[in-house]
């Protein structure tokens, strides 16, 4: 069985489903990526379906379930790199993808996950550098 | 079948012998006809060719414009027809380019002899059929014509522009149908992907109404444009157009709609977080 890539930058996971999604292949990644967001405590999932020819409704809801799963863990999904050909595919099937953030590029997915970027307890060590989640006014700072 | 034979030999007889009355009394008329779009020399080559092809499936005694003997005439009436509707000739001229072969074999032929005019009238038939032939292959014509302009307007009228770095406009001039709007969507999508424009402007000031149709149309192009992570504005929203989308039920959602395009694309700029500053002027509060 093939296996989809999850790789950690900084506090986002990507991934970029290189291959043919079938049935098993989704649940996998499904698991494999719930488990490294609880480990890695990541705010952001990018996942890359650049290389993806063929979107149907089951990689849909497969997309969607993730997304709503990571809402849990209070990570952002952000679906990057659909082909116009796919787009307007899902769009006559009627399927929008609710809930799933979407960007033209990984790049833009970063900076959209930068924007809402929330509070995390891995993150409060760098308080004092002025770098993060407390503003000056904060009264902890 | 034996009688349409011998018919066929009789006026097939006389087609060898007059070829050159008939050749320049048919020239003549089709000349005439033209009206002087055509040179003489053109309409001549053009006649006697006909005229061989013709003279050798009435030889073979056919009827029938199906046969392998006629491959030769149908391609020339083809080529005919295909050239004047092109150029711009009527139905009946093209026609009449067949027709007045009649005429001019007509004028040769012995009135007093019954068994040659039985055959010119089996001859009346078979060029009837030419005409029908030359008359659908010319309609033919036309509508490969008018599917190629049709073509050719597509391309013409949806041009995806750069408004800004990140920002690209789609005027749409002209009433939308199904086949525009795929052709529109398909080139935002793939400019979006091109030019990584995480904003495009649908600017609907030149779609004469907009019914539900339209807005469905409108309304796919933007959810597809999300689904790839771009934000679409619609704007050119004309006050007759905004109170039928009302009237009509129409509802655009959460999508930006704007009533100009300068509107559309401030909002664009602001929201890839460009500030448009007016310098002060001297003078000024």
């Amino acid at each position: 069985m093939d296996r989809v890539p999850v790789l950690k930058i900084g506090d986002i996971l990507l991934v970029s489903i290189q291959v043919d999604m079938d049935d098993n292949t989704a649940l996998a990644l499904q698991d494999t990526l719930t488990e490294r967001i609880v480990e890695t405590s990541a705010h952001g999932v990018i996942i890359d379906i650049t290389a993806l020819d063929i979107v149907d409704s089951f990689i849909g809801r497969m997309l969607s379930t993730i997304a709503s799963v990571s809402r849990v863990l209070d990570a952002e999904t952000v679906v990057v790199g659909m082909r116009p050909a796919v787009a307007i595919t899902l769009v006559e099937l009627g399927l929008s993808l609710t809930g799933v953030r979407t960007a033209l590029n990984v790049e833009r997915a970063m900076e959209l996950l930068e924007l809402s970027r929330p509070a995390r307890a891995s993150s409060l060590s760098v308080v004092g550098d002025g770098l993060d989640v407390f503003d000056d006014d904060s009264p902890v700072a | 079948m034996t009688d349409m034979s011998t018919a066929g030999a009789r006026i097939a007889g006389l087609l060898h012998e007059r070829h050159d009355e008939i050749v320049r009394q048919w020239a003549d008329a089709v000349t005439y006809a033209a009206k002087g779009r055509l040179t003489v020399a053109e309409v001549q080559s053009q006649v006697s060719e006909m005229y061989g092809a013709l003279a050798k499936l009435v030889d073979s005694g056919s009827r029938d414009l199906q046969v392998p003997e006629a491959a030769e005439l149908r391609a020339v009436l083809a080529e005919l027809s295909r050239s004047r509707a092109r150029r711009g000739f009527s139905p009946s001229e093209t026609s009449i380019a067949v027709l007045a072969l009649k005429d001019a074999v007509q004028s040769q032929v012995d009135t007093s002899d019954a068994g040659l005019l039985a055959s010119f009238l089996w001859f009346s038939r078979l060029v009837d059929e030419f005409a029908l032939f030359t008359f659908e292959t010319y309609s033919r014509a036309r509508e490969e014509l008018i599917v190629e302009q049709g073509e050719q307007m597509m391309e013409l009228s949806t041009p995806v522009i750069k408004l800004w770095d990140g920002v690209v406009g789609v005027p749409l001039v002209g009433t939308l149908d199904s086949a525009r709007a795929q052709v529109v969507m398909e080139k935002l999508l793939q400019t979006l992907v091109d030019t990584g424009s995480a904003y495009a402007i649908i600017d609907i000031t030149g779609v004469p109404a907009v019914d539900t149709q339209v807005a469905q149309h409108v309304l796919k192009t933007v959810m597809a444009a999300r689904l790839m992570g771009a934000e679409c504005v619609i704007s050119g929203i004309r006050p007759q157009i905004a109170q039928t989308v009302v009237s009509l039920g129409i509802e655009f959602g959460d999508i930006v709609t704007k009533a100009s395009l300068a509107d559309a694309l401030v909002h664009t700029l602001r929201r890839s977080g460009i500030e448009l500053v007016r310098r002060a002027q001297r003078g000024e509060a």
